[in-house]
């Protein structure tokens, strides 16, 4: 408890009276609050990702292979996104309550919408000669898909994983509503308290996560295709 | 499923409908909001958008504002502007107090952050649409004597038309559903239904809300396709 001893009322910059947007002394004294809110956001927007990632690939596999299943799958994956966020979260606690779970889901059906466009568009970008040329060097299916397809779609599923990956970063903060919103919960916090330190501090800190999670995925996906700078093309 | 018969209830109940905080009413806020937001983005976004196509230069400026605007979460935006003093440069009226519109201060807040909101899918769509001119239409424009002005209005902005509206049609959808998350700051609109269905766990009442909204946006949705028809040449059309 030596946060309150310290914070005794008009001396620091973020007591009632001062309550300044920018208050480091605010940033030091709940460091482990901010520590901890910025880690459960990471965490609920990484495992949002990745989830949406494992599911998208097989669907979009779905999608292409039976053409009658793809507008039912890219008429879902728009209707999704009408539901505005802060419905879907409620609509899910009836099933698994108050939890990072239920962020979770929400989060990835959101993030599912865009992946699976993005693996079907970057699938569809394989151009036939390549494939042509692969099956006729002896490709099977799955070699096919895993060697040559995959590779040469990265760049346009990285385009979407970004979108996806920056939106889920914003979106978490609306997981406040059940109480697991990583930085979301300062931010409600400080609209309910009128705590302005504690306000920017959180906005500013999802911003920077969303930036840092961009700039990862770039050098991600120039690690994955060394081929694109050369300049010959793949 | 009690919660889906409780939804039922709640929507075929005339008692939630009308009256002071009911649905109606809610939902002609939420309506206003929506299309006065989209209004100012429309103001903002598209000139200097169209412009920028036009001059071909500021490309960085149109995708990166699109970046930078899907990074800021609407909530902590909408949060800050509520939180924040008004401005003594604007006369104490932005972004809001007690006395500003019918909404108050939340609604003010509400509607400058949907703005905002709503300017990424302007920007770029409009921006795209004038650069996908193909360069020769350009030049034959330019070859028959059109002006900077009239290749603009005469010939790259009706070529542009069609892109220019699916990004005008998107904001719309997106700021409709988004505007619910005024009832995190208790501002107006029908994210009221859903918040405080959920908070006292009338969840019925809660799924109630969400199935109006998403009507509501498909709805929208169906409009402005209707309206994108409209605008668009009929040899353009897909």
């Amino acid at each position: 408890m030596t946060l309150l001893a310290s914070a005794d009322a008009g001396t620091t910059c973020y007591s009632r009276l001062t309550n300044d947007w920018l208050c480091w002394q605010y940033v030091s004294d709940y460091r482990t609050e901010i520590t901890d809110a910025t880690v459960q956001h990471l965490q609920i927007t990484l495992v949002s990702v990745v989830v949406a990632l494992a599911l998208s690939f097989p669907l979009a596999l779905l999608a292409r292979r039976y053409a009658r299943l793809e507008s039912p799958i890219l008429g879902l994956a728009t209707g999704l996104y009408t539901v505005p966020s802060i419905a879907l979260l409620p609509l899910l606690v009836p099933f698994t309550g108050l939890s990072a779970t239920t962020v979770v889901i929400g989060l990835a059906l959101y993030a599912l919408t865009v992946l699976v466009r993005a693996f079907l568009d970057g699938l569809r970008s394989v151009p036939e000669e390549v494939r042509e040329s692969a099956t006729g060097l002896g490709y099977g299916r799955g070699r096919l898909l895993l060697r040559v397809e995959l590779p040469l779609a990265i760049p346009v599923v990285m385009a979407g994983l970004r979108v996806a990956t920056v939106s889920t970063v914003a979106l978490t903060t609306v997981g406040s509503l059940v109480a697991h919103g990583g930085l979301g919960n300062l931010i409600a916090s400080g609209v309910t308290s009128d705590f302005r330190a504690e306000l920017l501090t959180a906005a500013v800190l999802c911003v920077v996560i969303a930036v840092a999670l961009d700039v990862v995925l770039v050098l991600v996906q120039r690690l994955l295709t060394p081929w694109t700078r050369t300049g010959a093309g793949a | 499923m009690t919660v889906l018969s409780d939804a039922w209830a709640f929507l075929t109940d005339p008692a939630s409908w009308t009256g002071s905080g009911g649905m109606l009413q809610l939902l002609g806020q939420q309506l206003l909001i929506t299309l006065v937001a989209l209004l100012l983005a429309l103001l903002v976004g598209l000139p200097v958008a169209l412009w920028l196509g036009h001059l071909g230069r500021g490309g960085f400026l149109a995708v990166n504002v699109s970046n930078v605007g899907r990074a800021i979460p609407t909530f902590a935006l909408l949060a800050l502007l509520v939180a924040a003093d008004p401005w003594d440069v604007t006369g104490g009226l932005f972004p809001g107090t007690a006395y500003a519109g019918p909404f108050g201060r939340a609604g003010v807040s509400t509607l400058v952050a949907l703005a905002l909101f709503a300017l990424p899918p302007i920007i770029t769509n409009a921006y795209t649409a004038v650069r996908e001119v193909p360069a020769d239409v350009r030049e034959s424009a330019t070859g028959l004597g059109m002006s900077g002005s009239q290749l603009f209005w005469r010939t790259e902005l009706p070529l542009a038309m069609p892109l220019i509206a699916t990004g005008v049609r998107l904001a719309l959808v997106q700021i409709w559903a988004t505007a619910t998350i005024a009832a995190l700051v208790a501002g107006p609109g029908l994210g009221r239904v859903i918040t405080d269905g959920f908070y006292r766990t009338l969840y019925g009442q809660g799924i109630a809300g969400a199935l109006v909204v998403a009507l509501v946006a498909l709805v929208l949705e169906l409009l402005a396709a209707l309206a994108q028809r409209l605008v668009a040449p009929a040899h353009l059309r897909a």
